[in-house]
């Protein structure tokens, strides 16, 4: 044991005794370090909640034209099949004119590098406070871009859910997702 | 508060100072943990107190985080807590160190009482200390028998019926007692709901009690291994450093034990049949406690009368909160008490003995052993405490603290 | 004083064992085994654990649940993702289609292991009235652990090998299971295994009686505790640490207490 070291009925020298001092604070500092880490890492998702953290949706039924949501994670995933006047409107668009910048080609680019310029797959959570914006349903207001409109605070999404107008500061995230066969995706 | 040396405490940095200026909450600490005159002759035995904290600390951080993934339905209740031990990120740490934390919270405190009987730290002027510290014991079995009916294993749920049932021996209003703990007509969903609420609630008053047992303590400061009044300054150090660090070796060394059972035993202190869902319709072979209410469960059950039984159970914690009237010695430590002492420990052996028989089935020699085991409780507190403290005489004391520190050593 | 107590101490330990001594009872244990996983640098065998979950698929999960596992969790013990996303797509699941109608689709890994009856009732009724206990949690569910299995296992005796004695005493009839290791010796579930009961892929060890006992147990010992190496690995960091600590402290307070004593 370290206490060998130390003479018995002294002091010991000033440079041992802090030495010790300063050794024994460290270990203490890190035992409560490790003591913590599993209260933090007990707040982490569970591995049940992990497994089931990916999805399988079959687009088949959606016609062109129209979207439908998915509930993935706990939140509304946008599917929209979307039209060529939609995915043309979406391409012709300078970069420079959004808040946001990003290719539509980008947005709807799957996991293994395929572009489906027909499917838009997005995260349907208004990135200002997270409302969930209109325009998947027929009927729904869709903005002045013809994609979506938050009703809360007002942002306006175009066709590739972009943020055009209003107070969100980012476009609808796009999910890692993966094209399983022509009308089979897997999200997340 | 104990009579501290000299001047209120200065404080150099402006904050702190402005903060205890309109709080003393530094002041207090200083006094009370730092310069806190102290008996400079305590053996390892008066690091339990500090090790007791420490477990209830321990036991809330970790059940405040248990509850954060456990269901309180019938239904739910055994698979959330296998969710916690298989699914949740270091759930089966947790909750392994919940589960043993309460078999080593106990421990810590058997051994503080235990203490507190041998050395005498009971009598005058600690009376209310030690009755504050019998209200904790209370507190923690209540606390610990609702938490061991959460997980709804086989022996949660027919640990609960025998337990609650115990009050149908009350004459009269019984029955009707009865069916008010469980909210029903037997223990089920109402009964493990509150069970939950009140298994959170009461550490919290614990804590309170705990509380008020410390500010007890530090009105007349510790008693000591010789169980003399300090006499001044020779006979006493400052708690910081010289306790503090003794507490915290005595805390790790304690922890160690601890640590082994977690990490590598955490179920030998457990009942192998709680791994099995609650069945209302089978009772298992035996219903024992865990470990540390068996010698209580051992008194309920030598007693061949339903109401008798609960009685004596009750009134064997009970007699506790007497022990300071009951004791007649004019010296509190065992150490100069040539006679007693033995009885202290046959008194230590007979609740151990107790306690084996709360483990077995009441058949063969058990029952006569746990019934001479009873008698012997009952008579080491209400006629031996009394009776030999008039006709034993105690070893001459020596004249302080620091005179018997230093003959010691000198020997 | 210390001598005292010391002393204290020894008598009550003598006292202590005297009574644990009387406590001896006349069950029948079964013989103490050695396990992979026992111990504080235990782990799970693998490759036994593969082969009893082989043999849990192919005997045991007829009538036995095994309601607390995933098929995911079959990847802790060394099985591939591919290899398990087929084991659970072999069965069928209920679930509800879009349009919200019953339908069976194949399990996921996800899923909970399949049970073989819809519902405890069911179970019983198919049994005689008991239904089989579901396994997940059996080997720490039952005094003895896995050895208790074990014996249950392996300790059917037939009929016709008992002593008259023994037919006797616990008034066994030919349409009895009569087990060495099961309480009252009578149990309701019929010899599962016999040698050659499973047959394992070339290269392993013969499916005899024991192998394949042994290998179902180290199967349910990993389903009861899935966490146990972890436990284990941390176990032995945090006793080495504290033991370091104690070892400073302790050299903290001597040096306190130098001009104290």
């Amino acid at each position: 044991m370290a206490s060998s070291t130390i003479p018995s009925g002294a002091h010991g020298d000033p440079t041992r005794r802090d030495f010790l001092m300063v050794a024994t604070g460290a270990m203490a500092a890190v035992g409560a370090i490790a003591t913590a880490w599993p209260f933090i890492n007990n707040l982490n998702p569970a591995a049940d909640t992990l497994a089931l953290s990916s999805i399988e949706v079959n687009v088949k039924p959606i016609a062109v034209g129209q979207a439908i949501t998915v509930k993935w994670r706990g939140r509304p995933v946008f599917i929209r099949h979307r039209t060529p006047e939609d995915i043309k409107e979406a391409e012709s668009v300078k970069l420079s004119e959004l808040p946001d910048p990003e290719t539509d080609t980008a947005r709807v680019t799957d996991s293994a590098k395929k572009v489906r310029p027909e499917w838009l797959i997005v995260v349907g959570v208004c990135t200002h406070l997270g409302c969930v914006p209109l325009g998947t349903k027929q009927g729904d207001p869709r903005g002045e871009y013809n994609g979506w409109f938050c009703p809360c605070h007002g942002s306006q999404y175009d066709t590739s859910g972009r943020i055009r107008k209003g107070p969100a500061p980012a476009n609808l995230a796009v999910p890692s997702y993966l094209f399983t066969s022509d009308t089979l995706v897997k999200i997340g | 508060m104990a009579s501290s040396h000299g001047a209120p405490p200065v404080f150099n940095n402006k904050v702190i100072a402005w903060i205890d200026h309109r709080l003393p909450i530094f002041s207090y600490v200083e006094k009370e943990y730092h310069t806190f005159p102290t008996p400079r002759n305590f053996n390892y035995f008066w690091n339990f107190g500090a090790i007791a904290t420490v477990m209830l600390v321990l036991m809330i951080a970790t059940g405040v985080v248990l509850a954060t993934n456990y269901t309180p339905h019938v239904t739910m209740a055994f698979d959330s807590v296998e969710r916690i031990m298989r699914d949740v990120p270091s759930g089966w740490l947790i909750r392994y160190m919940h589960m043993t934390g309460a078999s080593f919270f106990f421990a810590a405190v058997y051994v503080h009482i235990f203490r507190g009987l041998y050395y005498g730290s009971y009598k005058a002027p600690r009376e209310l200390l030690w009755i504050l510290g019998v209200v904790i014991l209370l507190l923690m079995m209540a606390t610990a028998f609702m938490g061991y009916v959460l997980p709804w294993g086989q022996m949660s749920f027919w640990g609960a019926t025998v337990i609650t049932n115990l009050f149908s021996a009350i004459p009269v209003v019984g029955d009707s007692i009865v069916t008010w703990l469980w909210g029903g007509f037997a223990v089920d969903n109402p009964t493990l709901n509150r069970f939950f609420a009140l298994h959170y609630l009461l550490p919290f008053i614990i804590v309170a009690v705990v509380a008020l047992h410390v500010v007890a303590l530090h009105i007349h400061g510790s008693n000591n291994p010789l169980g003399i009044d300090p006499k001044g300054p020779q006979d006493t150090v400052p708690f910081h450093p010289y306790y503090t660090m003794k507490d915290g070796f005595g805390v790790i060394c304690f922890l160690i034990v601890y640590a082994i059972f977690v990490f590598f035993y955490p179920n030998a202190l457990g009942e192998p049949v709680n791994y099995v869902p609650a069945n209302p319709l089978v009772t298992p072979n035996e219903i024992v406690p865990e470990w540390y209410l068996l010698p209580f469960y051992a008194i309920l059950r030598a007693v061949p009368d339903k109401l008798g039984g609960v009685l004596c159970m009750f009134g064997a914690i009970a007699v506790l909160f007497v022990v300071p009237w009951l004791d007649t010695s004019r010296v509190r430590s065992c150490t100069f008490r040539p006679i007693y002492k033995w009885f202290v420990f046959l008194l230590v052996a007979d609740v151990i003995m107790l306690g084996i028989c709360g483990a077995h089935p009441p058949e063969g020699w058990y029952v006569p052993l746990s019934r001479i085991g009873t008698i012997y409780y009952f008579f080491h507190f209400i006629i031996l405490l009394p009776v030999l403290g008039k006709i034993e005489r105690p070893l001459p004391l020596p004249p302080s603290i620091a005179d018997a520190v230093l003959k010691k050593k000198v020997a | 004083m210390r001598k005292l107590l010391v002393s204290g101490v020894i008598a009550l330990a003598a006292l202590g064992a005297g009574a644990v001594a009387i406590a001896a009872e006349s069950v029948v244990h079964p013989p103490h085994r050695h396990w992979h996983f026992q111990g504080p640098f235990g782990t799970y065998d693998r490759a036994a654990a593969q082969r009893g979950f082989q043999v849990y698929k192919e005997v045991c999960a007829a009538c036995h649940s095994l309601s607390l596992l995933s098929y995911r969790n079959l990847m802790e013990i060394g099985l591939s993702e591919d290899q398990v996303k087929a084991i659970a797509a072999e069965v069928q699941v209920p679930d509800l289609s879009e349009d919200g109608s019953p339908i069976e689709r194949p399990g996921r890994l996800s899923d909970r292991f399949k049970k073989p009856f819809p519902n405890e009732l069911a179970a019983a009724a198919a049994n005689g009235g008991k239904a089989p206990p579901d396994l997940s949690l059996m080997v720490k569910a039952r005094e003895g652990g896995p050895d208790y299995l074990f014996g249950i296992l392996t300790g059917y005796v037939p009929f016709e090998k008992l002593t008259p004695e023994q037919i006797k005493e616990f008034s066994v009839t030919k349409d009895d299971n009569f087990n060495l290791y099961f309480p009252g010796h009578k149990i309701a579930m019929p010899a599962p295994l016999s040698d050659g009961k499973v047959t394992y892929i070339e290269g392993g060890p013969k499916a005899t009686l024991d192998q394949m006992a042994s290998d179902v147990t180290e199967f349910l010992a990993w389903a009861s505790e899935p966490h146990l190496e972890a436990r284990n690995r941390t176990g032995i960091r945090v006793v080495l640490f504290l033991l370091a600590f104690a070892g400073l402290m302790y050299a903290v307070k001597r040096q306190v207490w130098a001009d104290k004593h």
